[in-house]
Order: C-alpha cells, then sequence, then structure tokens
C-alpha cells in the first residue's frame, strides 16, 4: 500500500468521504478527473473562514475584512509561487477555467485579436476551450482552425505547422493534458513553437495542474487557465494567469465593484490587473479553500504525486488492456493518470451504471469532448481517472467490476 | 454482487437489446422522428410505417434499445390516441418506479427510477415517437 514517499494510508484518512458507502459498498472514486475530493485540511479552512474571520474584502476598514482581504491575497502568493509566476498581479481570480477561457477570449480576444486572424485549438479540446473561440469567431470575425491529432492522442506537429503557415495565426489554444485521451501535451516546445511564429498561447491546464509541478516561466506561457475542484480545493474557484504586460493591456470583463479605479456617470476607469479581472465580492471562501489544497498538495510534494499515479496509471493500462474486448483510446508516450476505454457490445452508460452498483464510480459520455469523440469515432466512452488517494486495489475493482459487466453483455 | 443490478438489467432487458424484433430501418414509411440525448450521445430514429407500427435505429445504451423495442411491440395496432394514453402511463411508470398493469411488459423498465441519470434513456424512443406521430398523417 504504501509507495515510496506517499503514505497512502494516511492521506486517505484525510479525505472523509473516501470512508462513505454507495448501495452497501466501499465507494471506490474514479472520477477525479471531473472533480477530485477534498481533503480535511480545505474543509476545516473554509469553515474556519465562515466561523472565525470572515468579512467581505478590500471595503472594509475593520478588523474581520482586513484580515480576510489578507487571507484572500495571501491565496494569490500562494499561487503565483504554485505557478512560479514572475508576480502575483499575473493570478487572476475567476469562477474555474472556463470563466478563465472565456476572460481571454472576451477581453484578449477583442482587441489583440484582429478580424481576419486565426486562432489555432487541437483536436483534443475540452468544450471549454472550443465553444468561447467560437463564439468569439462569430462576434468578432476571426478565424477558427483546428490541429490535427494523431492516433495515438498526440499533437500532430505537420497538420500544427500547416495551420500556421499563412502567417495569420496570433492565438495558439491548447490543452496541457487531455481530459479523455491522459495525453499530455509538450507545453515548452508549443510555447517556443507558437512564438517563433509570432502567436501567443494559451494553455488549459485543467488536467495537468493536478498531476505535475508547474512552472508558467519555464513553459514560457502566455495564458494559463485551471480550476479548484480539480486540484482538491472547492468549485467556485478558478486561475488565470496572464503576462503582466498582457493582462495590462487587456480591456476589464466584467464591470461593477472592486475593478475600477474610479466611477462617475459619465465614465469609469479601471483598476490595475489583477483586479480588473475581478468585478464584485469574490468568492472569499472558496479561494481561502483553494490556498488549503495548494498547501496539502504541496506538503505531499509533487515528486512523490507524479510517481505514485505513474504507477496508477501503469497499472491500469497493463490491467485493462488485459480485458478482451476493452479499447483504451490513445496511446500517447507521455500520459497520465485517465485511462478511457470502450467495452465491445455494451454502451459506455450501461457500463457505468453496471459499475456504479458495485460502488465504483467512472464517468461515461462524451467528456465535453464532442468534437474528439468523432475523431476517435466513438460516440462514448466510459473514463476512469485517478487522484492521489487512488490505491491500486482500487483499479483491481475495477478491472473485476469490468469483467462481470462484460459478462452480462456476452 | 450483481443482485442490485440485474433489478434493471434483467433478462427480458438484456434479451431485447441483443436481439431486437423491432430494429432496423424499413424500406417504406410514412413519418419518422429522431431522438437525441445530447449529454450521452445516445440517438434513437423511430419509423412509423402506419400508424401503430413502428421500427427503431438506436446508437446507444441497453436501456434505451429494450425501451425502443418494448415500446414498438407495445404500440402495435393501437390508435394515436391510445399510443399518447401508453406514453403517458410509461412517463409515470419510470419516474415512480410503480409498475402499471396497463403497461406489461414495459414494466421491466421500472427499474430505471432508481437512475435518475437513466431515465431519460427508457423515455427517449417514446419522445421521438409522440414527434413522429405529430406528422399530419397521423394526427
Amino acid at each position: 500500500m504504501k509507495l515510496e514517499g506517499l503514505n497512502l494510508e494516511a492521506i486517505r484518512k484525510d479525505f472523509p468521504i473516501l470512508s462513505e458507502t454507495v448501495y452497501g459498498k466501499k465507494l471506490v472514486f474514479l472520477d477525479s478527473a471531473a472533480s477530485a475530493q477534498k481533503p480535511r485540511a480545505v474543509i476545516d479552512a473554509m469553515v474556519h473562514v465562515m466561523e472565525a474571520q470572515y468579512a467581505n474584502v478590500h471595503r472594509g476598514l475593520h478588523f474581520m475584512s482586513e484580515r480576510t482581504s489578507d487571507a484572500y491575497e495571501g491565496v494569490r502568493d500562494k499561487v503565483a509561487a504554485f505557478l512560479n509566476a514572475g508576480s502575483r498581479d499575473e493570478i487572476v481570480f475567476t469562477r474555474n477555467a472556463t470563466e478563465s477561457i472565456n476572460l481571454v477570449a472576451f477581453t484578449y480576444g477583442r482587441t489583440a485579436l484582429k478580424p481576419g486572424d486565426a486562432i489555432v485549438i487541437s483536436e483534443m479540446e475540452h468544450h471549454a476551450n472550443i465553444v468561447p473561440w467560437q463564439m468569439l469567431r462569430d462576434a468578432h470575425g476571426v478565424e477558427l482552425r483546428v490541429a490535427k491529432i494523431t492516433d495515438a492522442g498526440e499533437i500532430d506537429w505537420e497538420s500544427l505547422e500547416a495551420q500556421f503557415a499563412d502567417g495569420k495565426v496570433k492565438l495558439l489554444a491548447v490543452t496541457h493534458m487531455s481530459n479523455v485521451l491522459g495525453s499530455y501535451t509538450p507545453a515548452e516546445r508549443l510555447a517556443a513553437f507558437a512564438h517563433a511564429r509570432g502567436a501567443k498561447i494559451l494553455l488549459d491546464g485543467s488536467q495537468a495542474v493536478v498531476h505535475r509541478r508547474l512552472d508558467v516561466r519555464a513553459i514560457d506561457a502566455d495564458f494559463y487557465v485551471f480550476s479548484g475542484h480539480k486540484l482538491y480545493g472547492p468549485s467556485g474557484i478558478g486561475v488565470l494567469y496572464g503576462k503582466a504586460e498582457l493582462l495590462e493591456a487587456m480591456p476589464p470583463f466584467m464591470g461593477g465593484g472592486d475593478m475600477i479605479a474610479s466611477v462617475s456617470y459619465e465614465r469609469s476607469s479601471w483598476a490595475k490587473p489583477p483586479h480588473r479581472f475581478e468585478a464584485g465580492t469574490p468568492a472569499i471562501i472558496e479561494t481561502i479553500g483553494l490556498g488549503a489544497a495548494i498547501d496539502y498538495v504541496e506538503a505531499i510534494g509533487f515528486e512523490a504525486i507524479a510517481a505514485h499515479e505513474r504507477d496508477l496509471t501503469d497499472h491500469a493500462l497493463a490491467l485493462l488492456s488485459s480485458i478482451e474486448g476493452l479499447r483504451i483510446l490513445g496511446s500517447a508516450q507521455d500520459r497520465g493518470g485517465v485511462v478511457s476505454f470502450t467495452m465491445a457490445g455494451a454502451h459506455a452508460h450501461d457500463v457505468a451504471t453496471l459499475l456504479d452498483r458495485q460502488g465504483i464510480a467512472v464517468r461515461a459520455g462524451m467528456h465535453c469532448a464532442e468534437p474528439l469523440m468523432g475523431r476517435l469515432g466513438v460516440t462514448s466512452t466510459a473514463r476512469a481517472s485517478f487522484a492521489l488517494y487512488t490505491t491500486r486495489d482500487e483499479i483491481d475493482a475495477l478491472g473485476a467490476g469490468l469483467r462481470r459487466v462484460q459478462q452480462m453483455f456476452a | 454482487m450483481m443482485t442490485d443490478t440485474a433489478e434493471l438489467y434483467q433478462a427480458l432487458i438484456m434479451d431485447r437489446t441483443k436481439q431486437p424484433r423491432f430494429a432496423g430501418r424499413p424500406e417504406a414509411f410514412d413519418a419518422e422522428a429522431e431522438g437525441d440525448n445530447p449529454i450521452c450521445g445516445d440517438r434513437v430514429h423511430i419509423y412509423l410505417t402506419h400508424p401503430g407500427h413502428a421500427r427503431h435505429v438506436c446508437r446507444g445504451c441497453a436501456i434505451m434499445s429494450a425501451s425502443a423495442d418494448l415500446m414498438a411491440e407495445a404500440v402495435a395496432d393501437k390508435t394515436p390516441d391510445d399510443i399518447a394514453a401508453l406514453h403517458r402511463a410509461f412517463d409515470a411508470m419510470v419516474t415512480t418506479g410503480q409498475p402499471d398493469p396497463a403497461l406489461g411488459e414495459l414494466n421491466a423498465l421500472a427499474g430505471v427510477a432508481e437512475y435518475r441519470s437513466r431515465i431519460r434513456c427508457a423515455t427517449l424512443p417514446w419522445s421521438a415517437l409522440a414527434e413522429a406521430l405529430k406528422e399530419p398523417r397521423h394526427g
């Protein structure tokens, strides 16, 4: 049970929900890529805010407001260090990665990009990294292009090169880790590729941020987005990292309190980033919860987390490959703890329902990646995903559960 | 271990999924309609050769496929009004989980009531059939 550098038994005790049962069976939670469970430290931090240290931020001149503002802004420092950003002012708090991408599309997209410019995405994007760009295309007259992936589920560099050939591409918006195939994309190489062709890069780190140490400066990312809830933090808090000079030039996203320098009926002027992009009372409690989540994963350490998840992924791939009729989607060289599969003769939803009754939670469907399903030639898949609290025994339970499902559909 | 699931995925459902009696696009038909579930990608196409004679083409889960096949059998030779009444009774049955004597073999799907996210799988063929029946010739 115990792996080098990671005390799994102790970690599992940190997550109260893992001792719950479903249908009288032990919960085997293999859906962390959709949203991860929360450790006691996160729950306690959020309860503590509400019980002992709560008031609105950036407004009150009183003790509680100042203390809460300090805690809230302290998380900005934490996130900046977590991503190795150059400055805390490069960290914008949003609701989730989806909002972060929409923010960039709405503000950067409508000012830095001109009609006739092109945006490139890949074939393995989540809807969150497709639809905002389509909306921008339709509203602003930019072109949206799609670079192919290989059958293995990796970036097809020839296709990417071809999309950039006419020099019109000004933004590459691409996942850092596929939520369906588990493939990591080579972020540094993609950033260098885009920059060499006069384009900026936005990376959707919703999946990647959970599994490996990140360094936005080493990557040279222009924008990097993620959601707190996949990183063992609460829902309702997300992050947009943007290079200072880019954020500085961007107009506001939403208008309201907190994002202004001054307001009159004739005109208003905008606060500096990051506050320019944070209109209204923010998700104070959730942000503080995110801070606790970052402390939690940092205390365990990404080296140990990555090693554990690599072991789980190797184990899962070997086990699932041994089940006849099971097709694992994607075979990227560099892949993380997300495994999608189909079972011959059984629909993914039936697989998921039958696993659920055995206490095993997997996701089934299109995973908010309908175009990718078409590319892979499937209408839906089942997906098992792993977190720092996942055990080999749970993957074995999945294997046994799948064999039972298979018997029913044989 | 699988006793719970056996309630839903019982022999009748599995049999209809694996060996449907009313599957396939007829050469000629009077009306057709499609039901889509955008969440899961399930799709059912219903063809009416004349009122009360339905065939289906399913791309989706066992629950939907079995439901479509049992539906085609249940509506055979029924009038549009009878079908509408069956549809209402079926919706109520899969929502409450209470079998209804008027529904006969369709009661095999009563178990979906326990799986909230799957109720739509069972009702999708019926919604598509209702659409097909709206075509003028069947009104």
